[in-house]
């Protein structure tokens, strides 16, 4: 029997020590959350930090210029329920948000099908179709404004011009009018997001699948329906839930086009909690709680999307 | 059931012919297989009868109509894709109650129609599966029998084992000849494989760059190939071709390859002494070379070196240095043969080809 020198012993116990940390690291579990970590705390810093201070302002009195301001339980949140504007607002946002997707949808869906069929210059018109989308929001909607001007308007020129009309329409001078400009607005940016989308989900269907259903007897709306449906559904499920929320989120277009106006009667959650909490008033806490009763309805969108894109992926 | 008419079909795409000037007549009731290299134009001569392409030129008829301009869905006919094609989103099921569903037909009729084919197929406890639950082979026949339940006039089958392992390749093979014959519906079906070929098809349609080449039984294919290409085309391993001179005299006419003479087949001579001292390409199959090892035998047998030696179980294949470049030789796999020894050869004269060298047609 012989013994082993010490230097041997203590280099096995630090193989041990090694070999236990590289085992530690090939779970997959430790690896992950390894891995996911930077994103975490990006995450924690920049949004879950602000969104705290959020809730919190929310319950202050707090204005801007003062350093801080009282604890006022929920007395901000109550009293938007006796605001004239803040009821006009929620409606906007949600005329806003549901009421053009449905054209976004339709029209895109349309691109998409005619961007998919083989025509010359199909590429140029692809990327063409991305302009409205890649284009800063705050830039396209200057040149909406121009376009819905009241005075120098080309669409009332052109009415105008073709005996359509009598005198200028006030594109963003009544309520009505404004709130369906900035739809139509809407709908110019959105649209490509939703052709863009589609048509990769398109290019997704197997030619084959379409000669088959073709062979059996499909004509082509039959075959859209049997064939091409099922495979984009996903994506027309995603991008509109995607755009729904993005809508409901929105601040550029409207604040450009109208600040809210005519008689603050076109906010949508996003300009008037601007207004109220940086632009006019200042008074951060009110400002705080009109954006936050965006949340519930941001949560339950968000919570339908995950769980519809878990399901895809089973 | 109908039979089938290629009537001079050519199909262009910018710039390659991919279909040729193809006449054909697919009887009724046949199983005709289109057979080819890779890129020869099958796949297009069978999209051109399903109507999937616009033919350039020619017509094609189906039972006594021409469908040359008829869409698909009227052309009665159901299709196999070599890759299936199932509706991934639709049970088993609904892939093979679709074509019927669009036709209007009777729910029980349906039912009934699918179930009954499920059955033949071995596949009705998988009816309510996507396709992505499915093996290869499983989908292979689900792809079937979507075809099979149409009850079309004419089956089209574009490689439809060719995604299949080996082992199961050869079982369904055997089942879908089975099927063919008892449903007796028009087949043509679409191969690279010339084994597949040779087994399954009444008769075979040999192509080569859009061209037929020969339109014949698999016997007839084999012992009497047209050409040159139809006769390294079909037969594993290839038929062995070298050049030989035709020398006439003493009432005898010989063909002579390097030092290797041989007597022209007795019923050939008169068609072989019209290349008197001009050169013909001989064919021969490596069966028809008979090989001892050793130097036994009669004189008249050649002795040619052994190269290589590939034992393959059921045969060996022998590899001899001939007059011309290699010969194989189909062997006894319980004879033994070793590279470098000489080998004997008898050489079955009553089983040569001959072949223009210029038109590489066969002289017989
Ligand atoms: N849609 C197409 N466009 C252009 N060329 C094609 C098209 N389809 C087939 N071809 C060409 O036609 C020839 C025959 O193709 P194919 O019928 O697919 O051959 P096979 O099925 O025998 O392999 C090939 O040269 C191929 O490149
Ligand atoms: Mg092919």
């Amino acid at each position: 029997m012989t013994t082993a020198p010490a230097g041997t012993v203590r280099q096995v116990m630090s193989f041990r020590l090694r070999d236990r940390v590289r085992h530690w690291l090939d779970s997959e579990p430790v690896l992950a959350y390894l891995f996911m970590s930077p994103g975490w705390l990006i995450l924690l810093l920049f949004m879950s930090y602000p969104f705290f201070l959020g809730i919190w302002i929310s319950l202050t009195d707090r204005t801007v210029g003062l350093p801080s301001g009282e604890f006022v339980g929920l007395r901000n949140y109550t009293e938007l329920f006796r605001d004239r504007t803040f009821h006009l607002t929620v409606i906007n946002t949600f005329i806003y948000g549901f009421v053009t997707v449905p054209f976004k949808l339709f029209l895109g869906l349309l691109l998409a099908l005619l961007l998919n069929q083989a025509f010359p210059m199909r590429n140029v018109l692809r990327a063409a179709l991305l302009l409205p989308w890649i284009v800063p929001t705050a830039l396209s909607s200057l040149a909406w404004l121009m376009l819905y001007d009241a005075v120098l308007s080309p669409f009332s020129w052109l009415l105008k011009n073709w005996g359509l009309i009598e005198s200028n329409i006030a594109f963003l001078g009544t309520r009505t009018n404004a709130i369906i400009s900035l739809c139509i607005a809407n709908i110019w940016r959105g649209t490509p997001f939703f052709a863009v989308a589609i048509l990769a989900g398109l290019q997704a269907v197997p030619q084959e699948l379409h000669e088959a259903a073709a062979i059996e007897g499909a004509n082509r709306v039959q075959r859209f329906f049997a064939v091409t449906l099922p495979v984009i559904k996903g994506i027309v499920v995603i991008t509109t839930l995607f755009s729904i929320i993005w809508t409901f989120a929105d601040f550029q277009l409207v604040y450009v086009l109208t600040k809210g106006g005519p008689a603050n009667s076109t906010h949508i959650f996003g300009t008037y909690a601007w207004q109220i909490g940086i632009g006019g008033a200042g008074k951060l806490g009110i400002g705080a709680a009109i954006s936050l009763y965006m949340f519930p309805v941001l949560a339950v969108l968000s919570a339908i999307l995950l769980r519809y894109v878990r399901s895809q992926e089973a | 059931m109908a039979q089938v008419i290629y009537d001079h079909v050519t199909k262009r795409f910018d710039g390659v012919i991919a279909v040729n000037d193809l006449t054909l007549e697919v009887k009724d009731g046949e199983f005709l297989v289109l057979v080819g290299p890779s890129g020869c134009g099958k796949t297009t001569a069978l999209r051109c009868l399903a109507g999937l392409e616009e033919v350039s030129s020619g017509d094609i008829i189906i039972g006594d109509r021409v469908v040359t301009h008829i869409p698909p869905k009227d052309r009665d006919i159901a299709m196999v894709f070599q890759n299936y094609a199932l509706y991934p989103h639709m049970t088993v099921y609904e892939n093979m109650a679709f074509g019927l569903k669009l036709r209007k037909m009777p729910k029980q009729e349906i039912d009934r129609r699918v179930k009954e084919v499920a059955e033949m197929l071995g596949i009705q406890d998988l009816l309510n599966r996507k396709p992505r639950q499915l093996s290869g082979g499983q989908r292979q026949r689900v792809a079937l029998g979507r075809a099979i339940v149409r009850e079309p006039q004419v089956f089209l089958m574009d490689e439809p084992l060719s995604n299949l392992d080996a082992k199961l390749r050869v079982q369904t093979r055997g089942e879908l000849i089975k099927l063919q014959r008892r449903l007796g519906v028009t087949t043509i079906y679409v191969t690279h494989d010339q084994v597949e070929a040779m087994t399954m098809g009444h008769r075979i349609a040999v192509m080569n760059q859009g061209v037929l080449q020969q339109l014949d039984t698999p016997e007839n294919l084999y012992d009497h190939p047209a050409n040159l290409f139809v006769a390294t085309f079909i037969g594993s391993p290839a038929m062995n071709i070298f050049p030989a001179r035709v020398v006439t005299g003493e009432g005898a006419v010989r063909l002579v390859a390097g030092d290797v003479t041989l007597e022209s087949p007795a019923e050939q001579r008169g068609r072989l002494a019209e290349y008197a001292n001009r050169e013909v390409l001989v064919g021969i199959r490596p069966e028809d070379l008979i090989v001892q090892p050793g130097q036994v035998g009669e004189d008249r047998h050649l002795r040619l070196p052994v190269e290589i030696v590939e034992p393959l179980g059921s045969e060996t294949l022998v590899h001899l240095r001939g007059p011309v470049g290699t010969l194989i030789a189909k062997a006894d796999p319980h004879v033994h043969f070793s590279p470098g020894e000489l080998a004997s050869v008898r050489v079955k004269i009553e089983h040569l080809h001959a072949f223009d060298p210029q038109t590489e047609l066969a002289l017989f």
